[in-house]
């Protein structure tokens, strides 16, 4: 190890990350220059510092004794940090000496076109590099238990295989529902695309599965109310709405229902069938026990007269589980885009205007026509049905998502195809943009519906439509690309094919567990390309169509990603936390207390009789704040000590 | 706010670019700033970036140094209100932004050279922008009274 008041010998390694920082600058000037910087008696360029041979670089000169802190200049800390702390370690050499100088997100990449700015700019990079690893101090990594639970939000087709992996090797598993039934989307679907297979006989023996396993416990109507702590140790609460029927003596018999008054729309079927006040969201829902809707309860208690065991409870209320958990995966899903504030497209003014879901439990033989598709206005089959893409997708106008939503090609030809598989006489226009079968097996599927099936593709998207008066047939104008001409038809019936959204309550959720959104709403990945999984917050993963647009194949795939990045933290039992937590010297300290007051973790007490103050490790999670607010300097955060970030801003700038 | 000049004056050089300290925090700016290199979004080549893990992390004497040194502006960039990785962190700096400005005013030194923007780790165009935005306000200031005169 180190001896912090030895001379520093610092080894500079340039990487040329093939082309991406060598293609812009001039490395070999760059190492002559590191070469000439103080402390610095190594200086090396490479093609890929990454590879093994970069790190054999780096750690041969380390196993030599030539040097004894590392600074590598390539992409960003966030990318490789690890790497090189790892390589750094492994050749003997505390790894809190390696620093890493950014020069190609922050430089090569963003100043292209301005090669000698750029450089200057690398060689200021590297200077203050090379200062900050002068004034390292050797850390102690600090080590936490991972509890063997994972708490998964959201029970969808995500949910439910993240859920089940983990649950199969052992975990405790937690999923957690807001809705009163597990299954998501996925329960909707009549049919999935390409292969035409059953999506209930898919999805409900997977549900029954998760309800009867021995290490998932279901928390239907539940919602993730607070969380607290870090990777490891989460402390979450979480909310159980209350259902008003006792769900341990609920059998299901469903007597309640019969005799109830109320009369809504259900949910589940996109508003195209009633349920009562008193419902179960659909026959197969996991767990099958009856919840009462109190926005549209009456508070007849007819329901409570017909309840033979008495589950019936209108005093329920709501309750706070508190429960800690080694990782949390995120499983949220998506929600469908509401075309009603559309106006051009009609949707919720003219009745034969209706949205790829509510057509889906059309088409679904426990919908609410029983898989025998209608027209809203009059109940009959309809001859022609035109889907209408891109609604709410790949549009720049207010209100709708410049993002591709990825599955509405291709359940708008599914559903055609499923519709004219029976009524074969039927006329079917699908206007698009262009069709995206980008998965395996989607392009022949595409091939079929246009050649075999008969479907029209017409390419434009539709400019507006209009409602006869006489019989409630959609007008509807558009322009076909292809014959670049306005064209107008009149169809029974019009389906939007809507895109998918991020979760209205996607911020929320963020919020509460510190995971990052993109642009769009969706949650953000620690890496688009090597951590898809991962969020930037430790510990907790995303999977599914919360991370962005997928379809089934690609969601399951993601889960079980998520399920197998969680399982390998909590199988290793423990996880390694950067010790950048804050120290306090009490010869230095005043007692003004104004550090107590600013920590947002409560990690810093004051101990009154024995006038100290005392800085807690395990709570404190390292953001300095108290350290920059201490007005005796008594407070130093590691390896961001005022000694080290001002060795920095005291190079920053080139002298010559 | 009455405008505050730079006491002792400074003339720009022809091709002079401003020079731009970054104090970014690790899980939101930092990123953006990576995700700006990965999107390849091209920007005035003018700025340097020091990582804390979280702005609350930064010290006005940060500011007063870089400026002392010669920077023609620091740019301290933070989560957006509501986002921080410490909760808190981010309304620590926006407190302590104003005080900045105002000792940067007392002092004779242009207090726009001192910037606070909130940068979320998806935000790499609006850092661009921001960065463009800062180029062309020093342009307007001028260089720094400091330059080269560091000991």
């Amino acid at each position: 190890m180190v001896n912090s008041d030895e001379e520093p010998r610092i080894g500079v390694y340039i990487c040329d990350c093939g082309v991406n920082i060598a293609g812009v600058l001039d490395n070999d000037e760059l190492r002559e220059y590191a070469a000439t910087l103080p402390n610095v008696v190594k200086s090396e360029r490479y093609k890929f510092m990454c590879s093994e041979i970069g790190q054999k670089l780096i750690q041969e000169d380390i196993e030599n004794g030539e040097i004894n802190r590392v600074v590598v200049a390539a992409c960003s800390p966030r990318m490789h940090e690890n790497t090189f702390r790892k390589a750094t370690r492994e050749a003997g050499l505390n790894e809190f000496l390696f620093e890493q100088a950014n020069i190609r997100e922050h430089d090569s990449w963003v100043h292209m076109r301005q090669q000698d700015d750029a450089q200057s700019i690398a060689q200021d990079i590297v200077r203050m590099a090379v200062a900050k690893a002068s004034k390292l101090e050797p850390l102690e990594v600090m080590k936490v238990e991972v509890k063997p639970s994972a708490l998964v939000i959201g029970a969808g087709i995500a949910g439910i295989n993240v859920a089940k992996d983990l649950g199969d090797q052992g975990f405790d598993v937690t999923l957690v529902e807001k809705t009163p039934t597990i299954g998501g989307h996925m329960a909707q679907l009549d049919k999935t695309f390409p292969t035409m297979d059953c999506s209930a006989c898919i999805i409900t023996p997977e549900m029954v599965e998760v309800g009867n396993h021995p290490n998932i416990n279901i928390l239907n109507y539940a919602e993730v109310t607070k969380v607290d702590g870090f990777v490891g140790n989460f402390k979450v609460e979480i909310t159980k709405k209350p259902h008003y029927v006792d769900q341990e003596a609920c059998t299901g018999c469903g007597g309640c229902s019969d005799v109830c008054p109320v009369i809504t729309g259900n949910e589940f079927d996109e508003g195209m069938k009633e349920r009562k006040a008193i419902y179960l969201p659909f026959p197969q829902a996991v767990p099958n026990k009856f919840t009462i809707d109190m926005d549209h309860c009456i508070k007849c208690e007819l329901c409570k007269d017909e309840c033979e065991p008495d589950a019936i409870n209108f005093d329920d209320k709501p309750k706070k589980i508190e429960k800690e958990f080694g990782t949390i995966i995120v499983t949220t899903g998506y929600k469908a885009f509401d075309p009603s504030d559309y106006t051009p497209y009609g949707f919720g003014r003219f009745p034969n205007v209706i949205t790829g879901l509510q057509m889906e439990r059309e088409l679904s033989s426990f919908g609410p026509t029983v898989g025998k598709p209608v027209r809203p206005s009059d109940g009959k089959a309809p001859h022609s049905i035109a889907f209408f893409q891109c609604v709410g997708s790949r549009s720049f106008q207010p209100g709708m998502n410049n993002y591709c939503s990825r599955v509405c090609c291709m359940y708008a030809m599914k559903q055609a195809r499923q519709y004219k598989e029976k009524h074969p006489e039927a006329e079917i226009y699908i206007l698009y943009m262009d069709i995206r079968a980008f998965g395996k097996g989607y392009e022949e599927f595409y091939e079929i519906a246009a050649r075999e099936y008969g479907i029209n593709f017409i390419r434009g998207r539709a400019a507006e439509v209009f409602e006869n008066p006489e019989n409630n047939n959609i007008i509807i104008r558009a322009e076909d690309t292809l014959l670049k001409r306005p064209i107008e038809l009149e169809v029974d019936m019009v389906v939007l094919s809507v895109g998918l959204e991020a979760q209205e309550d996607a911020t929320v959720i963020s919020r509460l567990l510190n995971v990052s959104q993109t642009a769009d709403g969706f949650f953000m990945e620690a890496h688009p390309k090597l951590r898809p999984i991962d969020t930037l917050s430790d510990g907790i993963f995303v999977a599914g169509v919360a991370q962005g647009p997928k379809d089934i194949p690609d969601t399951v795939a993601q889960a079980k990603g998520a399920a197998s990045g969680a399982a390998s933290l909590m199988a290793q039992g423990e996880v390694e936390i950067e010790p950048y937590f804050s120290v306090i010297n009490n010869a230095l300290c005043s007692s003004c207390l104004s550090c107590v007051d600013l920590c947002p973790y409560t990690a810093i007490s004051y101990d009154k009789l024995a006038n100290l103050v005392t800085i807690n490790k395990a709570l404190c999670k390292g953001c300095g704040t108290c350290t920059a607010a201490c007005p005796c300097n008594a407070i130093t955060q590691n390896h961001f000590k005022v000694s080290q970030i001002m060795a920095m801003i005291d190079t920053a700038i080139p002298t010559r | 706010m009455v405008e505050t000049k730079d006491k002792i004056g400074a003339v720009e050089a022809p091709g002079w670019k401003p020079y731009i300290l970054g104090i970014f925090c690790n899980w939101c700016s930092y990123a953006g700033a990576d995700g700006a290199g990965t999107a390849r979004m091209q920007r005035p080549a003018v700025l340097r970036i020091i990582r804390v893990m979280c702005s609350g992390r930064v010290e006005p004497e940060f500011v007063f140094r870089g400026l002392k040194n010669g920077a023609d502006g620091v740019l301290v960039s933070t989560c957006h209100p509501g986002d921080c990785h410490y909760v808190t962190g981010n309304y620590k700096t926006f407190r302590k932004a104003p005080l900045i400005s105002k000792f940067l005013e007392q002092m004779g030194i242009n207090p726009k050279r001192f910037r606070l923007t909130n940068v979320s780790a998806s935000e790499g165009a609006e850092l661009t922008e921001i960065i463009e935005d800062f180029v062309e306000e020093l342009h307007e200031i001028g260089p720094s009274p400091f330059k080269n005169k560091k000991e």
